[in-house]
């Protein structure tokens, strides 16, 4: 048994501690928000904040998780309320076959969290997801969007 | 504690087949094939106005859409098209999928339901208008006869319906009962593209909220009461066969419930969560069996398609004159040789399917491009009658043409047949993704221009040496020993792929060599190849005689107006005619792809200390593909069309080593990232007048064949080096 803080909820849950955090997160808790692309920490489909910081969640053995806060993109928005990146994404329309931009908003809103106010660079060095469909002319109309809101 | 949150779980749904006075939207049909006898249908009555139309009675509309959505917006804009002609409130629409063996119930009433060489909206924009057009007349007719008054007298706007005479109106939702007992009218009359106010428009998609909230439901997110998930790994080497599992230690590892034979190819683990079965996969030794593909490498394959390159038999995709007498009277030739890789499409969801079989039925659900030939491949694999077995298709976490494919289907439901009465979900992992792909095809070329004493080009040869997608996925279309789709962009006459300027003698010819690799259908398709091929010669050729490589072009260009407009509208735009900036340097490409005139014009710079750093400043891409449905996602599909055209051309390549394909992730096979992402500019033209006159062109493939050559081009500029060999990464260039 594992016990994890997701979303603000307190779960037990039955899985090997080592197991990776997506997938308790994704098979156990039941919130498929978060992807599989890679498995090896390379494409970022998996982003979820822990302790407000995005990580990658395929190579983050659930037990490193234990006792800290794990926010996903289903608890992302607040009181039926879209968070402003989950807005901006709506307004700009950023998804294309869409994968990819639940880690991509995940790791956006880790960027403003930390950069309200991100340059063009500051993009470039802090979103590395992968996104086949290249969106990225969109994204980053959008995270300057959300930026401003 | 309770918490799985099961939003995402849908009902397994009874066959949900639709009947009634609806069927007379058959008539919409337009001499569809039909492929099977149609299945006797059962009696759930969705009240729909037609095939394409059903009102609710709170007044949302439901456009019905039977090729599938990949990112790439066909889902919106055919739902445009469909709602242009309705003239509803586009507020109030919303989108289903049929089943594919809804649509075979129904013999074909949705037609094809392939999604694939940019189709999905020009190949049926005729049939959906002409459905949203009869429903609308039905509408009309159903309130007309309600007031007793003359149809001809009654109009339209956003859902409601007026007679002015009386001053009634009502609306669509209250009348769609009524309308679904009119007859179906035997002719309608389509609005020119100038009159639209819905299509056209560079409106929202309509499925964006759920891909931002983390409640899209991917295949690889869907959850059935009950359901076992499974991971697979297949033979390593096409070919091969499983010739021992011993499945002893994997079967007593946690959560592991089974461990099975697929086919005689592929095992599988099947348990009760993915990482468990990933892990029972990871513990098993399995044994394949040699073959003689074992002794093949991406170097013996370079080496056999190189002998292509002058073999004296090859067939003639495209001709005129004498190419071959122009070479060898010429004062001058100009040769060169390129080759392009073996790509995988990698899609960022990797493949799956999930299956439910039993004795009286089976189901299946899945990102696919086909859905009818996932039915087809889950009818045969499943052995049942066709009438019991159904495909329910989910949005697509990319496709690119892998989805077109049914391999993964046809594993799922042999799975399922092993589980009976159980639903398995097949997830493949990233690494079975990318070593069981259907890869772009590899080409090699060789390509002689001759000139005469004035440098006037008087000859050009285009050889092509390699693999045939046709030849392995429908060798029924195979010509005469040739595949005419490895022409395209190269193809004579007018069609979706002519060659794009007129040469004095022309000689483009392919030798086929088909590896055991298995090759599909890439985003592109050999356009990509074909336009690195042409485009960077036709420059080799322009410098070869001190000629700008526009005004080159152009002296071919006479009797091609819309290549030409493209050309020139992204020379204008980057002002060809005036010096790049310092330290930048421009490159340009054109063709005409699945319809569409499409070209490019890059700008560059190069750092690094051997030069070998590319930022790509600026694109600038002009597409005409005579009509335009939806503006923005236009511009969208041309943008990442230089994201997956450049990924490909700088980072990409699938190696053969002792059979099997080598790169197995993201790490070996990379994607550009948004810091390497370029400014695309895109340029929009749609020369198809009223849209009555002239096939339309698409829009989701052309785009991707100018990037690279438009690179490469702009590279040449910058460094004098020719790059003929891609990717670029094995000649240490990469993108900054």
């Amino acid at each position: 048994m594992l016990r994890l803080t997701i979303n603000g909820r307190d779960l037990e849950l039955d899985a090997e501690p080592d197991t990776p955090l997506l997938w308790v997160i994704r098979e156990q808790a039941g919130l498929t928000g978060a992807k599989y692309a890679c498995g090896i920490a390379q494409c970022g489909a998996c982003t979820v904040h822990v302790d407000g910081e995005a990580v990658r969640s395929c190579v983050l053995p659930a037990s490193a998780a234990v006792g800290k806060q794990i926010t996903t993109i289903e608890g992302l928005a607040a009181g039926g309320t879209l968070h402003k990146v989950q807005q901006a994404w709506v307004d700009n329309d950023v998804p294309q076959c869409g994968y990819c931009q639940t880690g991509m908003i995940m790791a956006v809103t880790a960027l403003l969290k930390s950069k309200p106010q991100p340059t063009d660079a500051d993009i470039d060095t802090a979103i590395t997801n992968i996104c086949r469909c290249g969106t990225f002319q969109q994204v980053r109309e959008a995270i300057h969007a959300a930026a401003k809101a | 504690m309770t918490y799985p949150i099961e939003t995402n779980t849908l009902k397994v749904p009874r066959r949900a087949f639709i009947v009634g006075a609806a069927a007379a939207g058959a008539g919409l049909t337009l001499g569809l094939r039909l492929p099977f006898d149609a299945a006797a249908v059962g009696a759930e009555m969705a009240p729909e106005v037609n095939a394409w139309v059903v009102v609710k009675p709170d007044e949302t509309v439901v456009v019905r859409i039977a090729r599938s959505e990949m990112g790439q917006g066909t889902l919106t804009g055919l739902a445009q098209l469909v709602a242009e002609e309705l003239e509803c409130d586009w507020a109030n629409v919303t989108t289903e999928y049929p089943t594919p063996g809804q649509n075979l119930a129904r013999k074909r009433v949705w037609g094809d339901f392939s999604t694939g060489g940019s189709r999905g909206i020009r190949a049926s924009h005729q049939y959906v208008r002409e459905g949203g057009a009869a429903a609308r007349i039905m509408l009309i007719q159903a309130a007309a006869s309600a007031w007793n008054v003359p149809a001809s007298d009654c109009t339209t706007d956003k859902g409601v319906i007026a007679h002015k005479a009386s001053g009634r109106t009502t609306t669509y939702g209250k009348v769609a009962d009524a309308a679904a007992k009119v007859p179906a009218p035997k002719t309608v009359k389509l609005k020119a593209v100038k009159d639209w106010t819905i299509a056209g428009k560079p409106l929202k998609r309509l499925d964006t909220v759920d891909k931002v909230t983390g409640a899209q439901v991917y295949g690889f997110d869907l959850k059935l009461p009950g359901m076992l998930v499974a991971t697979i790994k297949a033979a390593p080497v096409t070919g091969s066969k499983v010739k021992s599992f011993d499945p002893t230690k994997t079967k007593a590892m946690k959560g592991v419930k089974q461990v099975v034979p697929v086919g005689d190819t592929a095992v599988a683990v099947i348990a009760d969560t993915f990482w468990h079965a990933k892990q029972g996969l990871d513990a098993l030794a399995i044994e394949w069996t040699s073959t003689q593909n074992d002794k093949v490498s991406s170097e013996s394959i370079a080496a056999w398609l190189k002998e292509g390159l002058e073999a004296p038999e090859a067939f003639v995709g495209n001709a005129n004159g004498d190419a071959k007498a122009a070479i060898k009277a010429a004062a001058k030739t100009v040769e060169a040789v390129y080759d392009y890789p073996y790509l995988n499409h990698a899609t960022m969801e990797p493949m799956n399917a999930t299956a439910l079989y039993t004795a009286e039925k089976c189901e299946v659900w899945c990102p696919t491009q086909n859905g009818e030939s996932a039915l087809a491949a889950a009818i045969k694999a499943s052995g049942l009658p066709a009438e019991k077995v159904d495909v329910h298709k989910l949005l697509l976490g990319g496709g690119f043409g892998r989805r077109g494919m049914t391999d993964f289907v046809v594993q799922a439901v042999l799975i399922a047949k092993q589980m009976p009465g159980t639903p398995v979900k097949l997830l493949w992992t990233r690494e079975e993704d990318m070593l069981h792909g259907r890869y772009h095809p590899v080409m090699q070329a060789k390509l002689v221009g001759s000139f005469d004493a004035q440098n006037n080009l008087t000859g050009l040869h285009v050889r092509l040496s390699g693999q045939s997608i046709l030849a392995s996925v429908a060798p029924q279309r195979i010509q005469g020993g040739g595949d005419p789709l490895s022409f395209q962009g190269l193809a004579k006459g007018n069609g979706d792929h002519a060659f794009g300027y007129s040469m004095p003698n022309l000689l483009i010819d392919h030798s086929m060599r088909n590896p055991h690799i298995l090759p599909g259908f890439w985003r592109g398709v050999n356009v990509n190849q074909n336009c690195i091929f042409l485009e960077c010669f036709m420059d080799e050729l322009a410098h070869s005689v001190g000629a700008d490589p526009l005004a080159f072009r152009r002296k071919f260009l006479d009797k091609h107006p819309k290549n030409l407009a493209v050309l020139n509208a992204v020379a204008e735009r980057i002002d060809w005619e005036k010096p790049a900036p310092e330290g930048r340097f421009r490159g340009i490409a054109q063709m005409k792809a699945f319809g569409s005139y499409v070209a490019a014009a890059a700008e560059i710079s190069v750092s690094g200390q051997e030069g070998n750093a590319i930022k790509v400043h600026r694109i600038v891409a002009a597409t005409d593909p005579g009509v335009i449905v939806n503006p923005a996602q236009v511009e969208r599909q041309i943008a990442g069309s230089f994201v997956y055209g450049l990924s490909a051309a700088f980072m990409q390549a699938c190696t053969v080593k002792d059979g099997h394909m080598v790169e197995d992730n993201f790490d070996s096979f990379d994607s550009m990232r948004i810091a390497q992402m370029p400014k695309v500019e895109a340029i929009l033209s749609a020369t198809g007048g009223d849209g009555s006159t002239e096939p339309w062109g698409g829009v989701g493939e052309p785009t991707i064949c100018v990037a690279a050559p438009a690179v490469l081009n702009a590279y040449f500029a910058a460094t004098g080096k020719r790059i003929r060999s891609l990717p670029m990464k094995k000649h240490r260039i990469r993108l900054a």
